[in-house]
C-alpha cells in the first residue's frame, strides 16, 4: 500500500468533542450552548438509551434549524418520564397527544405552519418502536405517503417498555419479553416476525431514511443534519438500548449499541428516495454472542440449557445483513480512521469522520 | 344570499368562509360531499391559506387537527358513524387538551350491522367525550351553527361538534341563505389560541397527570361546559343580530307554553313533529314541542323551565341505549328531577327508518291518552321480532338475528334445510 | 406549574423538571480522578510524559509548552530522545492496542526544536545563598547542577576530564548522539550560571567541600574504568578496554584497530564498540559472547542495527588466548541453570585487536577515609534521599547501585537536587504521593483512532558503515505531531467531552476554559456509570455513596 500522509487527531471524531478539532468540527453535544432539549430532572432509568437518543437527535435538529423546531411525541417511556405533572424536561415546544397518532399530529403541526407561511419552523414526530411500527404504523404510512414535511424519529428499544417490556413488532427473534418468555423450551420471541421499518419507509420512496445508534454520536448528528436539509417526510430509526428492559447494566448502554452495529445485527445506513446511499462500515467485527451475552433477555440462549442453534441463527442473520448492506470495509483491513479535514459523512462511512 | 343548494354544499361553503387553516378529509357516507366541497374550494383558490390534508383514517383526521390546532391553526374536519368511533380516543384527547376544533358529524347509525342511514347513535355514543354537541334542525341552521361553533370553541378552548342528520339534511336541496364572507369575517374574529406550540415561547402540552390533580382537571373541563351554557345563547343572540335570523341556542320551544303534552327531540325530525303538532293543535289538543339544540352541555335549567308545567313529556329519540332504553330521556329526566309528570320515551328512526306524520300522529295521540308504555318503538314490526325471539328461545344455531329477521321478511332466501 | 392562561396541569412550563433532583436516586457517584500513566511511572527521570505529550499534541505553541514541561524534570530531551532505552515505551498501554507511542521520538523532536529555536530557561527562584559542589559533569552531575540552579542554589562542577558530558560524550558513539546536539544541551545548562571547572579531579570529596566552602556536595563520578578480565596474550597484541576506546574517539586521532576486530562482551557497549570498529574501517567486527543472543544484556535494537551493519556474532564463546594475531576461543554450553559451561572445544579467530567490553567500575578513591561512607559491590550505598552515610555528601549515577543508563543518572540528579534543597533548609524532601496506576483495563480504547506508529527514517546500511553520521533520523513536525497524538492520555482527562456528551441526565457540567475539565452535577447524577464506561482514558471512577 502506498504511503499516505494523514493527519491524526488522537481520538478523531469518535469522541464527543476533541480539543484538537476546531469547535465547529466537533459534535453538537460538545457545545456548551447545546439546546439540552431534554434536560435534567427527568425520570428515566439510569443509563436510559432513549433519553440519550432523544437529546442527541433533538439537539442536533435544534442546531440545524436554529432553534425553530416543534416536537410531537407518542405515548411511551419518553413521554411519561419527561412530563409527569408538574415537571417537564423539555425545553422546546412539545406536544403529546395519543399513542398511535404522533405522525398525524406532527403532520397537523406541519400543515398549520404551512398555512401560516411559517415553513421556517420545522417539525419532528417521535415515538418508541411500539408507537411507530405497531399502533402508529397507519398514521406513519399516511404521513409518508402524503409527503408531509416531518422528520419522524423512532427510538427503538425493541419492546413496549413503558408498560412493562412486552413484545412489539420490533422485538428481535429470541428476545425475552414479558409475553415472549422462554418457558418450556420456547426460544423467546419467534423468528420470522417483525417489521423492517426502515425498509418499509424506503418503500414509500420518501426523501430520506436512515438508521443510527446512540453509540455513534457523530453519525447520528450528521444524519439529523442531513435530514433537516431536506423537505418532505424523513425517517430516522434510532437503536436505543434499555438497561432495565434488556437486563443489561446501566453503564453498558453505549457499549451494547456499539456491539449491535459491530456484529452486523443492526445495519447502519442512509437511503434517499428509496435507495441505500451510504453505509456505516463495521470497524472491528465481533460475533453476535458478544452482543447477546451482556443482556439478560438473551440469557436463556447460554449456559447449561442454552440454545447454540439459536445463536447460530442470529449469527446467520447478522451475516446476511453484512452481505446485503456490504458492511465490512472493502480494503480488507479495518482502515485508518483519520482523514484530512473533518467531512462528516462520506461514502466509505467508517463512522469516525 | 339565498341559493338552492345541497345541505353538504352549504356547510362546505359556510365552513370555508370561517377561514379554517387546516381541513382534514377522510370520506365516510354521508359526509363525503362536505369534504369534497371544501376540496374544490381550496383548489379553486377560494379558500386560502388552507392546507387540505387527505388522511388515512378518521383517527388520523382528528389527530392532524389536534396537531394543527395546537400549532395555532383553525382546524376542521367532518365524519360520521364508524368514523366517529374510530377517532374516539382522539375526541377525548382534543377536549382534554382544550383544542377548539370544529367538526361536522353527519349523524348515521353504528354497526354491526353496518347501516349507512341516519340516526343519532354515533354522536350519542360520544356524548361524554367532552365536546360541545350542537344539533341542527335544518340545513340553514346546520350552516349557521358552524359559524357560531368556531366562535364558541375558540372562546372556551373546547372542541365543538355540529350534528346534522345524514342524508336527510346533508343530501337535501333546500333554499339556504349562505352566509357571505363579509358577514362571517365580521362575526368571527381570527383565532387567538390560549396555548400554542411556538419556538419563540415553548411550552409542554399533554403532560401526564396523576391522582393528585386529575379530579381538578376534569372538573375544569366540566366547568368550561357550564360556561358554555351562558355562551351558547349569547352567541346565538349575537348571531341573530348580525344575520337577522334565529339559529342555535340551547333549546327552542314550539307551541310548548301551556302545552299539556310536550314532545322533545333533536335534529331534523322536529320539522315533522312540528307539522304534526300543528295538526293536533287544530283539533284542540294541548300539545307542543321542544327542540334541544345543545345536547352537551345539557341545558338542565332551560329544559326544566320549558317542561316543568306540562303533564306529560314524550321524548322522541333516534338512538337506543341497548340494555336500558332512552338516552335523551334519561338526560331530560334529570332536568325534571322532583317534578311529577308522565314521561314517555319513543325510539324512532333507527338506521334511517322514515318517521312519518301518520306514525307521529298516532304516537302523540296515544301519548295524550296515556296509552303509551314508558318505552315504545315507533313502527316496530313486532311479529318479526317475536318470531325471532321464539327462535332464540329454541336454542341451537339460529344464526345472526339480522339475517333471520330479513329471511322472515322474505328479503333473503330461506336456507335449504 | 402553568400560569398565564395555560391549561392547568395539562400544559407545563419548559424545563420545570429541574426541580426534581434525581441525584437522590443514586447509590454510587462518578468522581473524576487522575491516575498515574504507566509511562510516567516507568521513566527513571520522573518525566511527566503524559503532560508534555498533551501540550505537544496541540502543535504550534504547544511544542514549546511541551518542552518547558519536559525540562522541568529532564534537561536533556534531545539527548534522551536519542540514547534513552525508553522504558516508558515498554510500559506504554498503546502497545496493547497496536504499538507503543514513540515517546522518545517526540522527545527528540522537542529537544531538537528547542535547540533550533534557542528556547531558553528562565530562573525564577530566589537565590538561596547556598553553594553546592557537583563532582562529575556527566548526565547525573549536570542534571543535579541544573535542578539545583533552578531551585535557587549556586552550583560549581568539578570535572576531571577535558570536556563535559561524561558517558554521553565518552561512551556513546557519535552515530547515536551527534556532538553538536550534546554540546547544545550541555551549554544550555551551563548558561544558567553554573561554574564548570574542567580537568579538576577531586582527590578527596571532604576536602573539596571544605576548601570550597560548599554547603553540600553531589558526587557523580560515574563508572568509567573498564573492567578487565585476564586474557593470556602476547606482548604485541592489541587489547583495549571498551571505555578507553570510546573515550579516545573524542580525541584528535581515531584509534587504530586494524581490519579484524574482536569485541568481547554482550552489552550495549560491546555493540557500540563493534559498530564503531566497522566505521573505523574494520572489515570484520566480531562480537564474542559466552551465552546466547536472547541472554545478551544488549538491547534488541542495538543488536539489530549492529547486525545490519555487518557486525558478526559469535555466541557461546569465551576468549582463552590472544596470540599471533589469532584469538583462541572456547565453545561454551548452557547448563540446566542457563550458566555457560566450557566444552573443551576450541576454535581460532583471526583478529588484529581485541576490545574488552566486560563492564565498568567506579573510581571511588575520592571517598576513602570519609566517615560514614559504605561501599558494596564497587558502588556507594545511598539512602532513598540519595545521601551517603556522611551528612551532606550525596551521590548518584553509575557510582551508586542502579541500572546504568543515562536516564537513570539524570533521574538521580533530579532526586538528589530536591533532597539537597530540602536538606539545606533543614527539612526532608517529601515526594508527592503517587496516584494509582492507569492500567490498560481502565481504558476504553474504542475511541482512539487507528494509527500505526510513525517510523523514524534510518540511514541506509551502506552509508552507515563508512561514516559516523547519525543512523536514526528524527521525525519531521507532521510525524512528531502525529506520533504525539497517538498517546492515549492514560488516566488523565484530555477534554474529549465524552462524559459531557454521554450522560442521559445532562448531569455533567463542562467548565469551559481550556484545561478546566468537568464537574458532576450531583443534583442530577443518577450514578448510571456511563461516563466511566465511555471515558477513553479511565479518568473517572464510580465511588459508592454513603447510605
Amino acid at each position: 500500500m502506498a504511503e499516505q500522509r494523514v493527519k491524526l487527531y488522537q481520538a478523531g471524531t469518535f469522541v464527543v468533542g476533541n480539543r484538537l478539532l476546531e469547535p465547529d468540527e466537533r459534535t453538537v453535544q460538545a457545545r456548551m450552548d447545546r439546546s439540552n432539549s431534554l434536560t435534567s430532572g427527568h425520570r428515566a432509568c439510569q443509563g436510559c438509551g432513549e433519553a440519550l437518543g432523544a437529546r442527541y437527535a433533538l439537539d442536533a435538529a435544534m442546531r440545524a434549524t436554529d432553534g425553530k423546531l416543534i416536537a410531537a411525541n407518542a405515548t411511551g417511556c419518553l413521554e411519561v418520564f419527561s412530563t409527569p405533572f408538574p415537571e417537564s424536561s423539555w425545553q422546546l415546544p412539545w406536544i403529546h397527544s395519543l399513542f398511535g397518532n404522533a405522525p398525524a399530529v406532527a403532520s397537523g403541526v406541519a400543515a398549520a405552519l404551512r398555512a401560516k407561511g411559517r415553513e421556517d419552523i420545522r417539525v419532528i414526530g417521535q415515538g418508541g418502536d411500539g408507537g411507530t411500527v405497531d399502533i402508529g404504523f397507519g398514521c406513519l404510512s399516511g404521513m409518508f405517503e402524503r409527503g408531509d414535511d416531518v422528520l419522524f424519529v423512532c427510538y427503538d428499544n425493541e419492546a413496549y417498555m413503558n408498560t412493562g417490556v412486552q413484545r412489539s413488532g420490533a422485538t428481535p427473534p429470541a428476545a425475552r419479553t414479558a409475553n415472549t418468555k422462554p418457558i418450556d423450551g420456547h426460544p423467546g420471541n419467534a423468528f420470522g416476525q417483525g417489521k423492517d421499518m426502515p425498509r418499509i419507509a424506503m418503500a414509500h420512496r420518501i426523501p430520506y431514511v436512515a438508521t443510527a445508534t446512540v453509540a455513534d454520536l457523530r453519525d447520528l448528528e450528521c444524519k439529523v443534519e442531513r435530514a433537516m436539509e431536506l423537505r418532505g417526510p424523513r425517517y430516522l430509526h434510532l437503536f436505543v438500548p434499555c438497561p432495565l428492559g434488556w437486563g443489561a447494566q446501566a453503564c453498558d448502554t453505549i457499549k451494547i449499541a456499539r456491539l449491535v452495529r459491530e456484529t452486523g445485527l443492526f445495519p447502519v445506513f442512509e437511503a434517499e428516495d428509496g435507495e441505500v446511499t451510504t453505509v456505516a462500515k463495521i470497524r472491528r467485527q465481533v460475533p453476535v454472542e458478544e452482543y447477546l451475552r451482556p443482556q439478560r433477555r438473551y440469557a436463556h440462549l447460554f449456559g447449561e440449557h442454552g440454545h447454540p442453534e439459536i445463536v447460530a441463527r442470529l449469527q446467520a442473520m447478522a451475516d446476511e445483513n453484512i452481505r446485503r448492506y456490504d458492511l465490512l470495509p472493502n480494503d480488507g483491513c479495518n482502515a485508518l480512521a483519520t482523514h484530512e479535514g473533518v467531512k462528516t459523512l462520506h461514502p466509505a462511512g467508517d463512522g469516525a469522520l | 344570499m339565498f341559493r338552492q343548494i345541497e345541505g353538504s354544499a352549504a356547510v362546505a361553503e359556510t365552513v370555508a368562509r370561517c377561514r379554517p387553516e387546516v381541513v382534514c378529509a377522510y370520506p365516510i357516507s354521508p359526509q363525503t360531499h362536505i369534504v369534497e366541497g371544501l376540496s374544490d374550494l381550496v383548489r379553486a383558490g377560494r379558500l386560502e391559506p388552507c392546507e387540505y390534508v387527505t388522511v388515512e383514517s378518521e383517527f388520523a383526521a382528528l389527530s392532524v387537527c389536534i396537531g394543527a390546532s395546537a400549532a395555532g391553526a383553525r382546524a376542521y374536519t367532518a365524519t360520521a358513524s364508524q368514523g366517529l368511533l374510530y377517532m374516539a380516543e382522539a375526541l377525548y384527547n382534543a377536549s382534554g387538551l382544550g383544542l377548539p376544533i370544529v367538526m361536522t358529524v353527519a349523524n348515521r347509525a353504528i354497526g354491526a350491522p353496518i347501516n349507512i342511514w341516519n340516526d343519532h347513535s354515533d354522536t350519542m355514543s360520544q356524548r361524554d367525550c367532552g365536546w360541545i354537541q350542537l344539533y341542527a334542525e335544518t340545513n340553514q341552521e346546520a350552516a349557521d351553527l358552524h359559524v357560531q361553533a368556531f366562535r364558541i370553541a375558540e372562546r372556551l378552548s373546547l372542541p365543538v361538534m355540529v350534528c346534522m342528520d345524514g342524508f336527510i339534511l346533508t343530501h337535501a336541496y333546500e333554499r339556504i341563505d349562505v352566509p357571505t364572507k363579509a358577514q362571517v369575517d365580521a362575526f368571527l374574529p381570527s383565532f387567538e389560541p390560549r396555548q400554542v406550540l411556538d419556538p419563540a415561547d415553548p411550552v409542554t402540552i399533554g403532560a401526564m397527570v396523576g391522582p393528585e390533580a386529575f379530579t381538578e382537571v376534569r372538573y375544569l373541563a366540566h366547568a368550561k361546559q357550564l360556561q358554555a351554557l351562558d355562551l351558547i345563547p349569547q352567541v346565538a343572540a349575537e348571531f341573530a343580530d348580525a344575520f337577522g335570523r334565529s339559529s342555535g341556542g340551547l333549546v327552542r320551544g314550539y307551541k310548548a307554553e301551556n302545552a299539556e303534552t310536550v314532545v322533545v327531540a333533536l335534529g331534523s325530525v322536529l320539522g315533522t313533529i312540528e307539522d304534526t303538532v300543528d295538526e293536533l293543535r287544530e283539533e284542540g289538543v294541548s300539545i307542543g314541542a321542544l327542540a334541544i339544540k345543545s345536547f352537551r352541555p345539557f341545558p338542565l335549567e332551560e329544559v326544566r323551565a320549558a317542561l316543568g308545567a306540562a303533564k306529560r313529556v314524550v321524548v322522541l329519540e333516534k338512538a337506543l341505549a341497548v340494555g336500558i332504553g332512552g338516552i335523551v330521556s334519561a338526560n331530560v329526566r334529570m332536568a325534571l328531577s322532583g317534578i311529577q309528570l308522565h314521561g314517555y320515551t319513543a325510539i324512532a328512526g333507527l338506521g334511517g327508518r322514515p318517521i312519518t306524520k301518520k306514525s307521529l300522529r298516532a304516537l302523540f295521540t296515544d301519548a295524550v291518552a296515556d296509552r303509551l308504555p314508558p318505552l315504545s318503538f315507533l313502527d316496530m314490526d313486532w311479529k318479526r321480532v317475536e318470531a325471532e325471539l321464539q327462535r332464540m328461545g329454541e336454542g341451537g344455531r339460529s344464526g345472526p338475528h339480522a339475517e333471520n329477521v330479513l329471511r322472515e321478511a322474505g328479503i333473503v332466501a330461506a336456507r335449504s334445510h | 406549574m402553568s400560569g398565564n392562561g395555560k391549561p392547568y396541569a395539562i400544559t407545563l412550563d419548559v424545563g420545570s423538571s429541574l426541580a426534581n433532583h434525581t441525584g437522590s436516586w443514586r447509590t454510587e457517584r462518578a468522581v473524576y480522578v487522575d491516575r498515574l500513566p504507566p509511562c510516567n511511572d516507568a521513566c527513571p527521570a520522573g518525566e511527566n510524559i503524559q503532560a508534555w505529550l498533551y501540550e505537544a499534541e496541540e502543535g504550534d505553541g504547544g511544542y514549546e509548552r511541551a518542552w518547558r514541561k519536559l525540562v522541568e524534570d529532564n534537561p536533556f530531551p534531545a539527548i534522551m530522545g536519542r540514547v534513552c532505552y525508553h522504558p516508558c515505551e515498554s510500559a506504554c498501554n498503546r502497545a496493547q492496542l497496536d504499538e507503543a507511542v514513540g515517546i522518545h521520538s517526540v522527545e527528540r523532536f522537542l529537544g531538537d526544536e528547542a535547540i533550533e529555536r534557542g528556547w531558553r530557561i528562565e530562573l525564577e527562584a530566589e537565590p538561596s545563598g547556598k553553594r553546592v559542589l557537583v563532582v562529575g559533569a556527566g548526565p547525573s552531575g549536570l542534571s543535579a547542577a541544573y535542578h539545583l540552579t533552578r531551585l535557587g542554589h549556586s552550583v560549581t562542577i568539578y570535572e576531571a576530564g577535558a570536556m563535559a558530558g561524561g558517558m554521553m560524550r565518552f561512551g556513546i558513539p557519535q552515530y547515536r548522539l551527534p556532538r553538536d546536539v550534546l554540546d547544545a544541551e550541555v551549554r544550555r545548562i551551563l548558561d544558567l550560571g553554573i561554574d564548570l571547572e574542567l580537568e579538576h579531579k577531586v582527590e578527596s570529596a571532604e576536602e573539596a567541600m571544605r576548601e570550597g566552602g560548599f554547603d553540600a556536595v553531589f558526587l557523580a563520578v560515574g563508572a568509567h574504568i573498564g573492567r578487565r578480565a585476564y586474557v593470556p596474550a602476547g606482548e604485541a597484541e592489541r587489547i583495549l578496554d571498551a571505555v578507553s576506546l570510546l573515550e579516545s574517539m573524542e580525541g584528535a586521532e581515531p584509534p587504530r584497530l586494524g581490519r579484524r576486530v574482536a569485541v568481547y562482551g554482550g552489552g550495549d557497549t560491546a555493540m557500540d564498540v563493534a559498530r564503531t570498529a566497522r566505521r573505523l574501517g574494520a572489515t570484520d567486527a566480531v562480537v564474542v559472547y559466552r551465552r546466547t543472543r536472547d541472554r545478551m544484556p544488549a538491547h534488541e535494537f542495538e543488536v539489530e542495527e549492529a547486525a545490519q551493519e555487518g557486525v558478526m556474532m559469535k555466541w557461546l564463546s569465551t576468549v582463552k588466548r590472544f596470540e599471533g594475531g589469532k584469538l583462541l576461543l572456547e565453545r561454551m554450553e548452557l547448563d540446566e541453570t542457563g550458566f555457560p559451561q566450557p566444552t573443551g572445544e576450541v576454535e581460532e579467530l583471526e583478529a588484529d585487536s581485541l576490545v574488552l567490553a566486560l563492564g565498568q567500575e567506579a573510581d571511588l578513591a575520592l571517598l576513602e577515609g570519609v566517615s560514614g561512607i559504605e561501599v558494596a559491590d564497587g558502588v556507594v550505598q545511598v539512602g532513598p534521599n540519595m545521601m551517603t552515610g556522611h551528612a551532606g555528601i550525596f551521590a548518584g549515577g553509575d557510582m551508586v547501585p542502579a541500572e546504568r543508563t543515562v536516564t537513570v543518572g539524570v533521574g538521580h540528579g533530579k532526586k538528589a537536587a530536591r533532597n539537597i534543597d530540602a536538606w539545606l533548609r533543614g527539612e526532608a524532601y517529601e515526594p508527592a504521593a503517587k496516584h494509582r496506576l492507569a492500567d490498560f483495563d481502565s481504558l476504553n480504547t474504542w475511541y482512539y483512532a487507528d494509527a500505526p506508529r510513525a517510523e523514524q527514517p534510518r540511514l541506509e546500511v551502506a552509508r552507515r558503515a563508512s561514516s559516523f553520521e547519525e543512523v536514526v533520523g528524527g521525525l519531521d513536525e507532521d510525524n512528531a505531531l502525529y506520533e504525539a497524538r497517538r498517546c492515549l492520555s492514560c488516566g488523565n482527562c484530555f477534554s474529549c467531552d465524552n462524559c459531557y456528551g454521554v450522560c442521559p441526565d445532562n448531569a455533567v457540567i463542562k467548565l469551559g476554559a481550556p484545561g478546566e475539565r468537568y464537574e458532576i452535577d450531583l443534583d442530577y447524577c443518577k450514578g448510571c456509570g456511563l461516563c466511566v464506561a465511555e471515558c477513553p482514558c479511565g479518568a473517572i471512577e464510580m465511588v459508592p455513596e454513603e447510605v
